[in-house]
């Protein structure tokens, strides 16, 4: 009885701790976190043009300078996860840093690099593909999907 | 110049609607990379992607949904090409510069550096 009653106190002290969380509980502040994402993926793109329009006056056709600048640009997401600074970009960009593909590169080196220690197969290995994996797989379903019905239709 | 400025506001948008995803919804970052990189695909395949490719450049190109584009554009590309078997050597042909590299340089960062803290 006393067990059930102390179960039931708690229960109740659970839901007012729950409703004065709710109240106090800092909302994110939608309007900043907006132009941060605006202004730092806007940046990030600006400089993926930059290289765009460098490769193109190598004259390298517009297929070759996307696919350089998606490798610049991947090489620099990864280098800037190692150097420690992306992640401290995306405490204050949000979206703005994830969203492009320096955080995809993002997304493989932080875990690889957090779980270097469990060895190099499961560890490094293994943990590249934690966000990068599920990404390939869907955009894969997606152009095998699209492209059936592409072939159906032509 | 102005390509630079298109890329910067298409660029940005794009974030945004990722951003907005981020806080109204209770979506993780992985989700929503998995989510643009569909949607670029699918938006790809009616259409609709190449032609904010031609306005935006890189700032539609730089983003995850610009690589669901590269898969799906690829795909067609090679089923135009080879037909039947396009469909499953396509995207794969089209992602394989971006794939490898991050593959061999993500690998790289995460032997050479340790996470902070």
């Amino acid at each position: 009885m006393s067990l059930n009653d102390s179960g039931y106190k708690n229960q109740q002290f659970n839901q007012r701790y729950q409703k004065m969380y709710e109240q106090v509980k800092p909302k994110p502040p939608l309007v900043q976190n907006l132009v941060g994402a605006f202004v730092v993926g806007g940046l990030i793109c600006t400089v993926g043009q930059v290289f765009q329009n460098y490769f193109l006056a190598m004259n390298l056709s517009v297929k070759s300078a996307s696919a350089m600048t998606t490798a610049v640009m991947i090489f620099l997401g990864a280098l800037f996860t190692g150097l420690g600074v992306y992640d401290e970009l995306g405490r204050r960009a949000g979206a703005g840093s994830t969203v492009p593909i320096t955080g995809f590169a993002n997304s493989i080196v932080a875990p690889a690099m957090e779980f270097k220690r469990e060895g190099y197969v499961l560890g490094v290995g293994a943990k590249l593909f934690v966000i990068a994996g599920p990404v390939i797989v869907y955009g894969l379903l997606t152009s095998v999907v699209t492209g059936f019905i592409y072939w159906l239709i032509h | 110049m102005q390509a630079y400025i298109m890329a910067f506001l298409v660029g940005g948008l794009i974030c945004v609607v990722g951003q907005l995803l981020m806080d109204l919804t209770s979506l993780t970052p992985a989700h929503i990379l998995v989510l643009f990189v569909v949607l670029g695909g699918i938006l790809s395949a009616v259409g609709l992607y190449q032609p904010l490719v031609d306005i935006g450049g890189a700032g539609a190109t730089v983003p995850l949904p610009g690589f669901g584009h590269t898969l799906v554009s690829s795909t067609f590309e090679e089923i135009n090409n080879s037909g039947f078997l396009g469909i499953f050597s396509g995207a794969l042909k089209g992602a394989a510069v971006g794939i490898t590299v991050a593959v061999v340089f993500g690998f790289t960062m995460a032997v050479l550096f340790n996470p902070k803290g």
